[in-house]
C-alpha cells in the first residue's frame, strides 16, 4: 500500500540490517517467492505477515541460507551475500528459529546449543564450557535454563528460550524468529517480545513471522506484508496502520472471523465425561490428564484451551480411543470407556486429529483411498469383507464437491494437496459419516484463509444441526469464536470454566497459565 | 480386544527396590554371580564358571559384540543397519584372503576394510538414494555371501589347503597376553604367581566363580581381542566426549536441527556407516583368526546376534557390551569339551535367574513380565531335568534361545534414537 | 498404456545394465572373457527344457517371495521365512508320508499340516512382538536359527525313515496319493511335446492361484486395504481404528503359513525328492526376500522376478565348463537387486515429483476464494 510507504522519522537514519531484492524461490509445480522485497533496518523489530501459504517461510529460509533463491540478491549491511548453507548465514551473524522447534528431545540442552560449534578441541568437547557459556548468556539476556535439562522434559516456553540462546550462543545479531508467538499465551507473548526488545537495546535486529495481527501492531517496529509471494505491502510505522487494513492487504479481503451466531445448545448430553484420568506413559511420571469431568451436549461447541503440554492432546487421543484411560464416558448415555477405537468411531465419535500429515491422512494413499480412512469397515466403503471400491470411489468424489477439496481428480496421491485442502479433505471424510460427537483438535492449523473459513463455516453448520463438538485449539480467537463454553486444562487438570462471550484472549491466557484460578 | 495399550502397564509399577543406579546394577552382578555359583554347585560342573569357560566366551563374545558396536554406531547416526550382517561376512572373505596371503593383522585390516566396503555401499543406497534401510540392508545380506563365494572360487580353489568353502589359512597367528601376578602370566621370562587360578580351584562359593570369570578375562587373550575391547570404551569417548560424536548422534536424533546449523547430515551418517561397516567387518575378522581361515557360513548370523545385542543394550555401549558378553558365554560353552553337560548345567541357571527375575517383577507388579519370565523358568527347570543328554543339534541352538529369552525378558522401555530408519533430505522438517 | 509400461520397465532395465556392468567388471578383474560368459549363458536357456527348468526353479521362489511380500506391505519384516519353511517341510514330510488319505485329501492335508507349522512358528515372533514389545526382524531371525536346530533334531530323532538302514537322515517317500502330477500330459493334449527328460512341474497352478488370492487380498479386501494402511502410515491406521497387535499377529501368522508352503514342490511335486532330506533346498526363504524386493511386493512384480531370478540360476549351470566361476550369477543377482531398489527409490521420487508438479499445474488457476463477506473484522471477539 503506497499511502503507507513514506519513511516515518527515527527508523530511516539507521542503517539497513538486510535487504532482500527480486527474491524468487521455485518448488515443484509451486513458486513460494515471486518477487519479494524486503528492507530491515538496524535495531528494529520487523514483522512480516501474511496467510499460511503466502511464501514467509520460505523468504525466511533463503535469508538463513537454508536453500538458495532462483533469483534476487540478499545484501547484508550493505554487502551482496550469497548463502550456500546456514553456516554462510551464521557467519554473517544470522541466525534463526525455526516454526517447528529444531531440538532434538533425547539430548540435553547443552548439546542442542553447541552443536555445530562445540567448544573444545576436536577430540575433547568441552562440556563445562558450554555450561558457563550457556548460563552467561541467560543471565545477560534473562533467558535462563539449566543447561542439563533434557529437551524433552522442558515445555514450550523453555523450548523457545533454548531456541533463542541457539542463535545467540553463535553471536547471531539478526535473529529470525518463525511464528515465535503461534503455541504461546498472551502473557509468554509479551513476556517474549520484552526479551527481544532487551536484545534489539543491545544492538540485535529482530525478524519475525506471524499472522497475529494485533500482536504485530503491538510490538513491531516495521512491517512487510507477504501475498502470494510477492510483497503487497511495506509499513515502516505501524501507528499508521489498522489491523483491518492490515488484513485488507493480507488477503485482499477482510479476514474472516470463527464467530458463532445465536446459540444452539438443547439440553440433551451427548458425551458426559467423568473422572476421566489418563496413565503417565514413564512409571513415577505426571498422569497427562487427571480426573476430567464435562458433558456436551447436542448443539453445543466445548473447547478446551491450554498452553500445549496440559493434556489437551492426550485427552483428545483417549477420548478416540488411542490411550488407554480410566473413568467413564457416554455417548448417548453408552459407556464406551472400554471400547476400541473402532468401536469408538462406530459409536459415532467423529475424529479430526491435531496432525493430519502424522495420522488424519496417508499421504502416499489417493484421495478416495483417503476418503475411507477411519470408516473403511462400513458401506459404502466396505461389503462385509471385501473393500468396495466403487462405493468409495462415489463417496469420495461426494465429500470433494461438498467440502469444496480443490483437486485435479479423487486418483492423486493426497501429498499433492495443499495443508488446506488435505484439511478440507479430513474434515469433509469425519462430516460425511454424520457422527454424534466431534473430537476436534486444532482443525485450522496451518490452512489458508479460505479453507479456514470454510473449516468454520462446516463445525458451524454442523452444531446448528445437533453435533456435539470437543474443540482444542492453540488459537485463542477461534477457541472464543466458536465456544459455546470454553474450559481451561493446565497440568492435566480442568482449572477453570469461562463464557467466552465476555471473556478476552488475555484473560484466557491468565487462566491457561494458571496466573488466574478458580472461576468457574 | 480393547484399545489398552503399553501404558497402563506402566502405571500400577512400583519403583525398582534399590534407587541408585550404581548400586543396581552391582547388586545385578552380585545376583549374576550368585545364581552362576548356585548352578555350578547343584549341578556339580565346575566347567560351568571356569576360567576356560569364560575364556571362550569372551573370545566368541567379541565378534558378537563388533556386530553389536556396528549397529550402534550405525543407528546413532541415524540408519538402522540390518546389513552387517553381510558386512561381516565381506570381513571374513577379506580377511580369510589377506590372512593367507600377509598374516593374521593383514587379516584384522582386510576384514574392516571388506566390511567398510559393504557399509559404504549400503550407506549410497539409504543415504544418498534414500532406500528403506530395512531393504537395503536386506539386499546386502543377499549379496554379501554370492561375493564371498564368488572370491573363494576365485581364490581359494586349486590352491593347497583352500577349496570354494575356505581358505588355506592364515600364515602365522596372532600372539597373545597373560596378566602377570593375577593369572600367571610371564614377566620377563618369570612365572609369576596365579592368583585367580589359586582362588578358582578351591571351588568356594561365589569366589572360585569370580575368580574363575577374571582369570579367563585375563587370560591368553589375544590382541585382536584386546583391540576390540579398548574399541569400546574409543566408541564411547567418540560419541560422547567429542564434537564430532555430538553431531553424528544428532544425525540419529533430529536431523534436520544438525542441518539447520550447518551439520551435514549425509556426511554424519557417511561416516557412521563407514565406522559401522569397519567394526562389522573386525568382527568377521576375528571369527577369521579365531578360526585360523575363511569357512564359507562362518558368520552364521553374528550379525543379527549383534543386533539383538544392541536392543537388549538399549543402543549404549555398556549394555551392548553386557549382551555380547551374555550371548558369547551361550555361545562359548558350545565350544568346550563337553557342550551338552554344560548345556544342561546352563539350563539350570537360567532355570534359577529366570525364576528370580520373574520374582521381582512379580514384585514390581509388571504381570505380563513376570508372567512370561516364569514361563521360561518353568521350561529351563524342566529341560534340565528331563534332557539330561542333550543333543548336539540342540546344543547349536541355545546362543540364538538365550538371544531371544534376553530380548524378550529384559528392558521393554527401550529408547532407540528418535528418527533413525527415516531417509533423510535437504529441506525436510 | 504405453507410457506406463515404460515407467514401470525403466528401473528394472538401468539395473540389469548395472548388473551386466558390475559382474562384467567382475569378470574381468577374475581373468575371465565376460561376452564369452554372457554367450554361454544365452546358449544355456535357449531350450524348452531350460525354460521348462526355469520355470520349475521358479514356483517355489515365487511362493518364497510372495510369503515375505504379505509382511513387507505393512512393513514386518519376517526375515526368518526360511527357518518357517524348513520347519514345515519336515513336519508335513513327516506327518504326510505317516497318513494314509484318499488323493486330493492327501495332498489338502499336507498343505494344511505345512501351513500351520510355518504360520505357527512365525506366530511365536507375533506373539513375542505385541506381548514384549521383541523386534519383528531380531525374533524372526532368531527362530530361524533355532527351527534349523531343531529340524535337524526332529528328523534325527524322530522323523528319520529307518527302513533305509537310518544312514541317510530323511523322512519317508511321499505315497502315490500326496504326490501332485506333472503339467506334461495336459501340453501334450495340445501337441506340445517337452520331451522325455524334463517335467512342468505340477505345482505351477498352486503358485498361480497364489498369486492371484494375494492380489485379491491386497486390492479387493478390508484385510488388504488396512494392510496397505498399516504399511504407509502406522498412527494413521491406528487412528482409523485398526488394532495394530491384531494385524501383527494376523500378517505374521500369513506370512509364515505361505512360507510353509516354499518346500511343497519339493515334497508333493517333484520326483526327485517327495521327501525331506539331506538334499533338499534349506536358503530358499532368504532367497525370497530378495525376489519380494526385487517385485515390489505386487503379485506380477514377484512372478517376474522369480522367473528373472530362475533364469540366472538356471543360465549359469554350465559356465563351469569355460571355467568360469558359476558363483558370477550370484554377483548377477545380487548387484540386479541393489541396483534395482535404488533405481525403484529415485524414479518413485520422480513420480512424486511429478504428480505433485502436476496436481498443482491442475489446481493453480482456481485459487481458494476470499472469505465470506459477512466476516466481521478482526478483533471483533476480543
Amino acid at each position: 500500500m503506497s499511502d503507507t510507504g513514506g519513511a516515518s522519522t527515527g527508523t530511516a537514519s539507521t542503517p539497513i540490517a538486510i535487504q532482500l531484492t527480486d527474491i524468487v524461490k521455485r518448488f515443484p509445480g509451486v513458486v513460494a517467492n515471486d518477487g519479494v522485497n524486503l528492507t530491515v533496518r538496524q535495531g528494529s523489530v520487523h514483522a512480516i505477515v501474511g496467510e499460511n501459504g503466502a511464501g514467509k517461510s520460505t523468504l525466511m529460509k533463503t535469508l538463513y541460507g537454508a536453500h538458495q533463491p532462483n533469483e534476487g540478491t540478499i545484501t547484508v549491511k550493505g554487502e551482496n551475500r550469497v548463502f550456500s548453507s546456514p553456516k554462510d548465514a551464521i557467519a554473517d551473524g544470522i541466525g534463526m528459529v525455526f516454526q517447528a522447534f529444531m531440538l532434538a528431545a533425547n539430548l540435553t540442552v547443552w548439546e542442542n546449543i553447541v552443536l555445530g560449534q562445540e567448544p573444545g578441541t576436536k577430540l575433547s568437547l568441552n562440556a563445562n564450557e558450554a555450561r558457563t557459556r550457556i548460563r552467561d548468556l541467560g543471565e545477560r539476556y534473562g533467558l535462563q535454563v539449566d543447561p542439563d535439562a533434557l529437551i524433552s522434559d522442558l515445555g514450550v516456553g523453555e523450548k523457545q528460550r533454548v531456541e533463542i540462546l541457539k542463535v545467540l550462543y553463535r553471536g547471531a545479531e539478526i535473529l529470525i524468529l518463525d511464528e515465535p508467538t503461534a503455541v504461546l499465551v498472551p502473557q509468554e507473548v509479551d513476556a517474549l517480545f520484552a526479551s527481544l526488545r532487551e536484545l534489539t537495546e543491545q544492538g540485535a535486529t529482530i525478524i519475525f513471522i506471524s499472522h497475529k495481527l494485533d500482536e504485530v501492531l503491538k510490538h513491531a517496529d516495521a512491517i512487510t506484508v507477504i501475498r502470494q509471494g510477492k510483497t503487497v505491502g511495506e509499513v515502516p510505522d505501524p501507528s499508521t496502520v489498522t489491523s483491518h487494513e492490515l488484513a485488507e492487504m493480507m488477503v485482499g479481503s477482510e479476514l474472516p472471523t470463527p464467530e458463532t451466531r445465536e446459540s444452539t445448545v438443547t439440553d440433551q448430553a451427548v458425551l458426559e465425561l467423568s473422572g476421566l484420568t489418563v496413565g503417565a506413559a514413564d512409571p513415577g511420571g505426571r498422569d497427562p490428564v487427571r480426573n476430567v469431568s464435562f458433558t456436551v451436549h447436542r448443539g453445543e461447541i466445548v473447547g478446551i484451551a491450554g498452553v500445549e503440554g496440559n493434556g489437551q492432546s492426550e485427552l483428545v487421543r483417549s477420548l478416540v480411543g488411542l490411550l488407554p484411560s480410566t473413568g467413564t464416558v457416554l455417548v448417548d448415555g453408552r459407556d464406551i470407556a472400554q471400547l476400541s477405537t473402532r468401536e469408538r468411531r462406530d459409536a459415532g465419535i467423529g475424529y479430526i486429529s491435531e496432525d493430519r500429515q502424522k495420522d488424519g491422512l496417508v499421504l502416499g494413499f489417493t484421495l478416495w483411498e483417503n476418503a475411507a480412512l477411519g470408516h473403511q469397515h462400513r458401506r459404502p466403503f466396505a461389503k462385509g469383507p471385501w473393500f468396495d471400491l466403487g462405493g468409495t470411489k462415489d463417496r469420495a468424489e461426494v465429500i470433494i464437491d461438498e467440502f469444496d477439496v480443490r483437486t485435479p481428480s479423487i486418483n492423486v496421491p493426497a501429498f499433492t494437496l495443499s495443508g488446506g485442502n488435505q484439511q478440507k479433505l479430513v474434515v469433509g471424510r469425519e462430516m460425511t459419516a454424520e457422527p454424534k460427537v466431534l473430537v476436534a483438535a486444532h482443525p485450522t492449523r496451518g490452512v489458508d484463509v479460505g479453507a479456514q473459513s470454510v473449516i468454520w463455516d462446516i463445525l458451524r453448520d454442523a452444531r446448528a444441526a445437533g453435533l456435539g463438538t470437543v474443540l482444542v485449539s492453540a488459537d485463542l480467537e477461534e477457541l472464543i469464536g466458536l465456544s459455546d463454553r470454553l474450559l481451561v486444562m493446565l497440568r492435566g487438570e480442568i482449572v477453570a470454566e469461562v463464557d467466552p462471550s465476555t471473556v478476552t484472549p488475555a484473560e484466557l491466557g491468565s487462566y491457561m497459565t494458571g496466573a488466574t484460578t478458580g472461576v468457574h | 480386544m480393547s484399545a489398552t495399550m503399553d501404558a497402563t502397564v506402566a502405571k500400577t509399577e512400583r519403583p525398582p527396590l534399590i534407587s541408585s543406579q550404581r548400586w543396581r546394577l552391582v547388586a545385578l552382578v552380585m545376583v549374576g554371580v550368585a545364581v552362576m555359583s548356585t548352578a555350578r554347585i547343584i549341578s556339580d560342573n565346575s566347567d560351568l564358571t571356569s576360567s576356560g569357560t569364560f575364556g571362550v566366551a569372551l573370545r566368541t563374545a567379541v565378534p558378537i559384540g563388533l556386530a553389536g558396536l556396528s549397529g550402534l554406531i550405525a543407528e546413532r547416526s541415524g540408519t538402522i543397519n540390518i546389513g552387517l550382517d553381510g558386512m561381516m561376512v565381506m570381513g571374513t572373505i577379506f580377511a580369510g584372503w589377506w590372512g593367507w596371503e600377509y598374516g593374521p593383522w593383514m587379516a584384522l585390516l582386510g576384514g574392516i576394510i571388506g566390511g567398510m566396503m559393504g557399509g559404504l555401499v549400503m550407506s549410497v543406497a539409504t543415504t544418498t538414494f534414500g532406500v528403506n534401510h530395512i531393504v537395503a540392508g536386506v539386499a546386502i545380506n543377499l549379496i554379501a555371501p554370492g561375493i564371498a563365494r564368488f572370491m573363494a572360487s576365485e581364490l581359494f580353489v586349486g590352491v593347497q589347503g583352500g577349496s570354494v568353502t575356505s581358505s588355506p589359512g592364515n600364515s602365522g597367528s596372532m600372539g597373545s597376553f597373560t596378566m602377570p601376578f593375577l593369572s600367571g602370566g610371564e614377566l620377563f621370562g618369570w612365572q609369576t604367581p596365579d592368583i585367580f587360578g589359586w582362588f578358582e580351584d578351591t571351588g568356594w562359593f561365589m569366589i572360585a566363580d569370580a575368580a574363575g570369570f577374571m582369570k579367563g578375562m585375563t587370560t591368553d587373550i589375544t590382541w585382536d581381542v584386546m583391540l576390540a575391547v579398548g574399541l569400546f570404551f574409543g566408541m564411547a569417548y567418540f560419541l560422547w566426549h567429542t564434537p564430532l560424536g555430538l553431531r553424528l548422534r544428532f544425525s540419529g536424533e533430529r536431523p534436520s536441527a544438525a542441518d539447520s546449523l550447518g551439520v551435514s547430515v549425509h556426511k554424519m551418517r557417511y561416516l557412521g556407516m563407514a565406522i559401522s561397516g569397519g567394526l562389522a567387518g573386525m568382527g568377521g575378522a576375528v571369527l577369521v583368526l579365531f578360526a585360523n581361515r575363511y569357512q564359507e557360513n562362518q558368520v552364521a548370523g553374528r550379525g543379527f546376534l549383534g543386533l539383538a545385542t544392541m536392543i537388549f543394550g538399549n543402543w549404549m555401549p555398556a549394555g551392548t557390551a553386557a549382551g555380547a558378553g551374555l550371548f558369547g558365554y551361550a555361545s562359548g560353552i558350545t565350544l568346550r569339551t563337553n557342550p551338552e553337560d554344560l548345556v544342561n548345567a546352563l539350563f539350570l541357571a537360567a532355570a534359577i535367574g529366570l525364576a528370580v527375575t520373574a520374582m521381582y517383577m512379580a514384585y514390581r507388579r509388571s504381570a505380563s513380565g513376570a508372567g512370561t519370565v516364569l514361563v521360561f523358568s518353568l521350561l529351563a527347570f524342566w529341560a534340565y531335568f528331563a534332557v539330561k543328554e542333550p543333543n548336539n543339534q540342540l546344543v547349536f541352538v541355545t546362543p540364538y534361545v538365550v538371544t531371544l529369552i534376553a530380548v524378550t525378558v529384559g528392558a521393554q522401555r527401550l529408547r532407540p534414537p528418535a528418527e533413525e530408519g527415516i531417509p533423510w533430505f535437504k529441506g525436510m522438517q | 498404456m504405453f507410457e506406463r509400461i515404460w515407467r514401470a520397465a525403466i528401473a528394472p532395465l538401468v539395473a540389469a545394465a548395472a548388473a551386466i556392468l558390475i559382474s562384467s567388471i567382475a569378470l574381468l578383474i577374475s581373468g575371465n572373457n565376460p561376452v564369452d560368459a554372457f554367450v554361454e549363458m544365452w546358449k544355456t536357456i535357449d531350450s524348452t527344457a531350460a525354460v521348462i527348468d526355469i520355470i520349475n526353479t521358479a514356483v517355489p521362489l515365487y511362493i518364497s517371495g510372495i510369503a515375505v511380500a504379505i509382511g513387507f506391505k505393512m512393513n514386518l519384516f519376517n526375515i526368518g521365512s526360511n527357518g518357517q519353511y524348513i520347519l514345515a517341510a519336515l513336519v508335513a514330510g513327516w506327518a504326510g508320508a505317516e497318513v494314509s488319505l484318499p488323493p486330493v485329501l492327501h495332498v489338502l492335508f499336507v498343505f494344511a499340516v505345512a501351513m500351520t507349522v510355518g504360520g505357527s512358528w512365525a506366530l511365536i515372533a507375533a506373539v513375542l512382538n505385541v506381548t514384549r514389545n521383541v523386534n519383528v526382524v531380531v525374533a524372526t531371525i532368531m527362530l530361524n536359527y533355532i527351527a534349523v536346530g531343531l529340524s535337524a533334531f526332529l528328523l534325527s530323532e524322530y522323523f528319520r525313515d529307518s527302513e533305509n538302514g537310518g544312514l541317510v537322515a530323511q523322512t519317508k517317500v511321499m505315497p502315490e496319493s500326496a504326490r501332485i502330477p506333472p503339467l506334461d500330459p495336459i501340453f501334450e493334449f495340445f501337441g506340445f511335446d517337452f520331451g522325455e527328460r524334463v517335467d512342468l512341474l505340477g505345482f505351477l497352478p498352486v503358485a498361480i492361484a497364489l498369486g492371484v488370492a494375494y492380489y485379491v487380498l491386497l486390492n479387493r479386501s478390508l484385510f488388504g486395504y488396512e494392510l496397505k494402511l498399516s504399511g504407509m502410515n502406522a498412527d494413521a491406521a491406528q487412528s482409523a481404528g485398526v488394532n495394530p497387535k491384531r494385524m501383527v499377529l494376523i500378517t505374521l501368522f500369513m506370512s509364515g503359513a505361505v512360507a510353509g508352503m516354499i518346500g511343497l514342490p519339493f515334497l508333493l511335486a517333484d520326483s526327485d525328492f517327495y521327501k525331506y532330506g539331506d538334499a533338499f533346498p534349506v536358503t530358499l526363504g532368504f532367497t525370497g526376500l530378495g525376489i519380494a524386493l526385487l517385485g515390489r511386493n505386487s503379485p506380477v512384480g514377484v512372478a517376474a522376478a522369480a522367473i528373472v531370478w530362475a533364469t540366472i540360476e538356471v543360465a549359469t549351470r554350465r559356465l563351469g565348463s569355460l571355467g568360469i566361476p558359476p558363483e558370477i550369477g550370484k554377483i548377477l543377482q545380487g548387484s540386479f537387486l541393489l541396483a534395482a531398489v535404488i533405481a525403484y527409490e529415485v524414479v518413485r521420487r520422480r513420480n512424486d515429483a511429478a504428480a505433485a508438479e502436476a496436481a498443482a499445474a491442475a489446481t493453480r488457476e482456481e485459487r481458494t476464494p476470499p472469505p465470506t463477506p459477512e466476516a466481521a473484522p478482526i478483533g471483533a471477539t476480543s
